[in-house]
C-alpha cells in the first residue's frame, strides 16, 4: 500500500524568540500579545464563570468549585512528581486539612478566615511527619504507603470514635455566597501554578528536580535529600490541605469521604493527561477531568466506559500531555513541504 | 597519628552477605598526597571509596578525617566536611542543560559556606567549572541537555561537579573509563595541577601508565584485601600484584 507520498511536515518555530534566559527582547504589541494572549485568556474565562451563574446554573458553578479542587490536588501531585516521588493517596493531604479546620471551627469556633489557613499549616505539617519515614522509599513503594495511609486513617476514626466518627463534623460555619468562593479558590489556584512555576526557577528549585534524575549525585554534592524530600511534601501538602479545608467549610462538614479515593484518583488522572512538569498542565488536566466526568452523567451506566476511553484516547494519543501537544502547536507553524521521488 | 595526615582507614571491612568486599584495610594519606587504587574488577575498590564517603556503612573498622573520625556519618556531612567522590557509573542529571548540573553542587551548603553568603552568578560559574575540565567555552554543548552528552564528556561533568564543592579531598572512581586516549591526555595535566596546588587525591584507575603520572603512592587490592602498599613503580614490582592483577604482561610505571 502507498500513501500518497511526496509530501513530509515539516515544523518551524515561530520567529518571536521573545525570551532570551533574562532578556525581554519583545518588539511590538503582536508579540506581545503572542506571549500574553493565552494566560489572559485563561484567566479572564476562570474571572468571567462565576458571574454566569443565571446561564449555567447553581450545578455547573458547584462543577467548577470541585475542579479547582481537583485543580490544587493536582498541583500538588505534579510537584511531588517532580522530586520523583509518585502519590496515589492525595486523599491524605485533602482530609489532613479537612479535618483540621472542622476540629478548629467546631471545637474552638475560629471563624473560616482564621481556621482554613492554620489548617492548611496543621494539615501540612501533619501530613509531613506522617510520610517522613517513608521518604526514603521510591516509586512505587513510596506510592503503595500514600494509597494506604489515608483508609488507614479513616479506619482509625471510625474505630476510636474521635472527630465524630462515622458521623462526622457538622454544622461548620459557612463560606460566603458562591461567587466570592469561587474567586477565591479560583485565585488560590492561579497563585499555586505560579508559585510552583517560580520555585522551580530557582536553584533551590532546581535541587528537585535534580533528585529526581539523579539522587545519588545530590547526596554527593552535599544534600540531606530526606530533608528536602520533606520540604517537597511540605510544599506539595500545603494547596491540597488548603482544598480540603476549604471544601469543608463550603460544604459545612467534614467526615469520613474526606479520605475518600476520589481525591487521590481524579488528581493523578488530571496529571497524566494535562501533562506533567509545568503545573499549568495539571490545571489543564482537571479542567478536562472533572467537567467531563459531571457532563457524561447523563449517559447512565455508559458514563465509565465513555470516560475510560476518553482518558485511553489522551494516554495514548497524546503521552507527553495536553499542555505540551497544544504549546508545541501554538509555538510553531506546521506545513507540508513536497519532497522528492526517490522510488517509483 | 601524624598532625599531616589528612585521611586515616583502619581495619575496615564490609560484607555483603558472604562476599567480602573489604576485607581488613588500613592505610594513611598525608595532606597533599595522591593515592591510586588499583586491583582486578571486583576486588573491592568502589566498595572502598563508598566507605570513607559514607555511602556504605563498613561492618567493622574507622575511618577518620583530620583526626575525626566520621565512621557511620552520613553521605552528605561527609561531602560538606570536604571529601567530594566522583562515580563509577557516572549519570547526568538528564533532565537539565549541562551547565545547570554544576548549580546543584554550587548551589550545596558547603560550597554556599566558603562562598560567606556572596556567591555571585552561579551559571558563570559553572561555565568556568565545565571551562576548566575541558568543555570549549564557546562551543553549545554547555546549554544542551545533559541526557545528550557523550560518555567522555558524562566523566568529564562528574570531575566538575566534585570541583565545584571546593573540596580539600577528591576522589576519583575510573574517572578514565570511557574516555578516550586523547581525552585522557588532555585532563592529565589538570590533574597534575590539582595535586601539585595540594589538593589530596584518590584515584582508582585500570590506565596505570597515565595513573602513575598523578599519584606518588599506591595500594593494591585482591578479593578485599590489600596485598600492596608502596611507591607506585614498587607495587608492581610486587610478585602478589603481578600474579593476580597485571598477569604475564609487564606494565612499566611512567
Ligand atoms: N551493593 C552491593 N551489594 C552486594 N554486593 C556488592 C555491592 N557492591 C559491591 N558488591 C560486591 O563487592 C565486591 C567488590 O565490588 P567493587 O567494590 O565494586 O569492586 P571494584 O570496584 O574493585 O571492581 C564484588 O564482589 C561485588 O559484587
Ligand atoms: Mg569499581
Amino acid at each position: 500500500m502507498r500513501i500518497q507520498a511526496g509530501f513530509r511536515k515539516e515544523r518551524i518555530d515561530r520567529g518571536i524568540k521573545a525570551r532570551t534566559d533574562d532578556i525581554f527582547a519583545i518588539a511590538s504589541c503582536r508579540e506581545i500579545l503572542y506571549l500574553v494572549g493565552p494566560r489572559f485568556l485563561l484567566i479572564a474565562a476562570l474571572l468571567i464563570f462565576p458571574l454566569l451563574k443565571s446561564i449555567t446554573g447553581i450545578y455547573w458553578q458547584n462543577v467548577l468549585m470541585i475542579t479547582a479542587t481537583i485543580a490544587l490536588l493536582a498541583l500538588s501531585w505534579d510537584l511531588l512528581h517532580s522530586v520523583g516521588l509518585v502519590s496515589l493517596g492525595q486523599a491524605l493531604f485533602f482530609g489532613a486539612g479537612a479535618y483540621a479546620t472542622g476540629y478548629l471551627n467546631s471545637k474552638f469556633g475560629w471563624s473560616p478566615v482564621l481556621a482554613i489557613p492554620a489548617a492548611t499549616l496543621l494539615g501540612a505539617l501533619f501530613s509531613t511527619a506522617l510520610l517522613y519515614p517513608v521518604l526514603r522509599l521510591r516509586g512505587i513503594y513510596f506510592g503503595l504507603i500514600t494509597f494506604a495511609v489515608p483508609m488507614l486513617l479513616m479506619r482509625i476514626i471510625e474505630a476510636t470514635k474521635i472527630l465524630g466518627g462515622t458521623e462526622g463534623i457538622s454544622g461548620l460555619t459557612p463560606l460566603p455566597g458562591i461567587t466570592i468562593t469561587l474567586y477565591i479558590i479560583i485565585a488560590v489556584t492561579l497563585v499555586c501554578v505560579y508559585g510552583y512555576q517560580r520555585l522551580f526557577e530557582t536553584d533551590y528549585g532546581l535541587v528537585f528536580k535534580a533528585i529526581r534524575d539523579n539522587d545519588r549525585s545530590v547526596i554527593a554534592a552535599g544534600f540531606n535529600i530526606q530533608l528536602f524530600k520533606a520540604q517537597a511534601v511540605f510544599l506539595a501538602a500545603l494547596p491540597a490541605t488548603f482544598a480540603g479545608a476549604f471544601l469543608t467549610h463550603h460544604y459545612q462538614f467534614v467526615g469520613l469521604p474526606a479520605f475518600a479515593m476520589d481525591y487521590s484518583v481524579l488528581p493523578m488522572a488530571s496529571v497524566i493527561i494535562g501533562g506533567p512538569g509545568s503545573f499549568i498542565g495539571a490545571m489543564l488536566g482537571a479542567f478536562i477531568v472533572v467537567p467531563l466526568s459531571e457532563f457524561l452523567r447523563t449517559f447512565g451506566t455508559l458514563r465509565i466506559v465513555i470516560y475510560s476511553l476518553v482518558l485511553l484516547v489522551f494516554v495514548v494519543g497524546l503521552p507527553q500531555g495536553l499542555f505540551h501537544y497544544l504549546k508545541r502547536k501554538y509555538d510553531q507553524f506546521e506545513r507540508l513541504v513536497p519532497i522528492e521521488e526517490v522510488e517509483k | 597519628m601524624s598532625q599531616d595526615t589528612i585521611i586515616k582507614v583502619a581495619g575496615l571491612s564490609k560484607n555483603f552477605g558472604g562476599v567480602k568486599a573489604v576485607n581488613g584495610v588500613s592505610f594513611e594519606l598525608k595532606r597533599g598526597e595522591a593515592l591510586g587504587i588499583i586491583g582486578p574488577n571486583g576486588s573491592g575498590k568502589s566498595t572502598m571509596i563508598n566507605l570513607i564517603t559514607g555511602f556504605v556503612k563498613p561492618s567493622s573498622g574507622k575511618v577518620f578525617y583530620n583526626g575525626r573520625d566520621i565512621t557511620g556519618l552520613s553521605p552528605d556531612k561527609i561531602v560538606n566536611l570536604g571529601i567530594a567522590r566522583s562515580f563509577q557509573m557516572a549519570k547526568p542529571f538528564y533532565n537539565m542543560p549541562v551547565y545547570k548540573n554544576l548549580i546543584i553542587p554550587l548551589f550545596s551548603p558547603r560550597a554556599r559556606k566558603l562562598a560567606g553568603g556572596r556567591h555571585g552568578d552561579r551559571d558563570e560559574s559553572a561555565i568556568h567549572l565545565l571551562e576548566e575540565v575541558g568543555f570549549e567555552r564557546d562551543s553549545h554543548i554547555p546549554y544542551k541537555p545533559a541526557g545528550s552528552l557523550p560518555h567522555g564528556y558524562v566523566k568529564r561533568l562528574e570531575l566538575a561537579r566534585c570541583l565545584a564543592l571546593e573540596p580539600d579531598v577528591i576522589i576519583l572512581d575510573e574517572l578514565f573509563s570511557g574516555m578516550s586516549m586523547s581525552e585522557v591526555a588532555g585532563i592529565l595535566p589538570f590533574l597534575e595541577r590539582l595535586r601539585d596546588e595540594g589538593k589530596t587525591l584518590i584515584m582508582v584507575e585500570h590506565r596505570l601508565r597515565e595513573l602513575f603520572r598523578v599519584v606518588d603512592k599506591a595500594i593494591c587490592l585482591n578479593f578485599g584485601e590489600k596485598i600492596a602498599e608502596g611507591a607506585p613503580e614498587e607495587v608492581v614490582q610486587n610478585e602478589e600484584v603481578k600474579k593476580s592483577y597485571l598477569g604475564s604482561e609487564v606494565v612499566s610505571g611512567a
